[in-house]
């Protein structure tokens, strides 16, 4: 399934932050979103996803496709690493979470609850949530946050078979992961702040 | 949708999942009631009903702000958007899920907590019947109110005031027909009433929850 995204312009609170963007993620392609902070990354990645709707353009292909790991890993501290991820899976109404336990290594943690975890191994916990969803496009907002350099090379390992498989994947990430992947900075499709399309009635709010 | 209905009642029995909260709510508020009116069986009977009614509604209130904001707090929500459950089905759901923690342990416990207000033997079962009628729209209702205050930090009293006008339909038929039962009046009519405004609120609200959580997220 491709994803296509048509001159898009979002806002946030608003106020535009990106116009015009256009790109496509084809099945077995990754592509990596670069741009300073406060350039529009968490935002596009959530209109993607559909959390909230676009001021204008056009988003195909996106619709029960999508796999969405965000800033929150969405893990209840009070379920264990095991119910946690049963949980998700039969959500998607899936029943198997072996291989995404395999893929972060998380067989020796499965019986902790997952609020006794450290950062990176939530994290970890949260990432080998997408494995579970058996949704093809993933779209990933800083997925490397507090992961070591081990966790890193298991995230790039996931992501490189998920791609095998015909999966996708849109990531915003700082650092390199070693995959090969396309790049876009988002820097030229900055909104200028004259540009108050749409900012609604926000102000009253 | 039985994944997560599962995973509501499990996170509410586990430690700091506040199931009982509202009961015990709703104990202290009954036994105070006798200190406050003064020892008069007769007093206590006639009142007993309204008073128990008011007792569950407020104990119903009293968890309400956890039911969503928790899940909005740790990102599951955003998720939940994503997953191929409709928001509907997922908002139903977390009432159906707080109503069996909260409003269905009212319900059992009310008849237990009247012999303490001296409720008339023949006001046990309207009480009870028109409890477990109306509990379940204080549920849904109280899902719309977490809803609209899903993305403000401690927004749990601005829910009560959004949510308490809300249940004065609910209230006003279940007490009533709850009072009339216990003076052996002809209750039936606010019973029905009481349904009414239960099966109503239990297919509208969803729709309504959705779309303003949908806005909430943004």
């Amino acid at each position: 399934m491709t994803l296509r995204v048509d001159n898009l312009t979002l806002a946030r609170g608003g106020v535009p932050v990106l116009t015009g963007v256009s790109l496509t993620v084809e099945p077995g392609q990754a592509l990596i979103l670069r741009g300073p902070n406060g350039a529009g990354k968490t935002t596009l990645l959530r209109t993607i996803t559909g959390l909230q709707p676009p001021l204008s353009g056009q988003i195909t292909g996106a619709e029960d496709q999508i796999a969405y790991a965000g800033h929150a890993d969405g893990l209840k501290a009070m379920l264990s690493v095991r119910e946690n991820l049963m949980f998700w899976a039969q959500v998607f109404g899936r029943t198997d979470i072996t291989a995404a336990l395999d893929a972060y290594a998380l067989h020796p943690l499965a019986d902790r609850l997952a609020g006794t975890l450290s950062a990176g191994q939530k994290r970890r916990l949260g990432l080998a949530r997408l494995l579970v969803t058996g949704r093809p496009i993933w779209i990933l907002d800083e997925p490397t946050v507090s992961l070591d350099k081990d966790a890193v090379a298991q995230f790039a390992a996931a992501v490189r078979a998920h791609l095998g498989q015909g999966g996708s994947a849109l990531m915003a990430t700082h650092i390199d992961l070693g995959l090969e992947a396309d790049v876009l900075d988002l820097t030229p499709f900055r909104a200028h702040a004259s540009a108050r399309a749409g900012a609604s009635d926000e102000a009253f709010l | 949708m039985i994944a997560l209905l599962i995973r509501d009642l499990r996170l509410a029995l586990r430690a700091g999942g506040g199931f009982g909260l509202g009961l015990a709510f709703f104990l202290i508020v009954t036994v105070l009631v006798p200190f406050s009116v003064g020892p008069q069986p007769e007093l206590l009977g006639r009142i007993a009903a309204g008073v128990l009614w008011l007792g569950a509604l407020l104990a119903c209130l009293l968890s309400l702000d956890r039911l969503l904001a928790l899940d909005y707090e740790d990102g599951t929500l955003d998720l939940l958007v994503t997953a191929p459950l409709p928001l509907e089905a997922v908002v139903s759901i977390k009432a159906l899920a707080h109503w069996l923690t909260t409003g269905l342990p009212l319900v059992l416990a009310a008849p237990v907590l009247a012999v303490l207000l001296n409720l008339p033997p023949q006001g046990f079962a309207p009480l009870v019947i028109s409890l477990a009628l109306g509990t379940p729209a204080l549920s849904v209702i109280g899902t719309f109110g977490a809803a609209l205050t899903v993305g403000i930090k401690r927004g749990g009293l601005l829910l009560s005031l959004l949510v308490l006008p809300l249940y004065v339909p609910t209230l006003i038929f279940g007490a009533e027909a709850a009072r009339r039962g216990a003076m052996g009046m002809q209750h039936d009519t606010y019973l029905i009433m009481l349904a009414g405004i239960t099966f109503a609120t239990i297919a509208l609200m969803p729709f309504a929850s959705a779309a303003v959580l949908r806005m909430g997220l943004r």
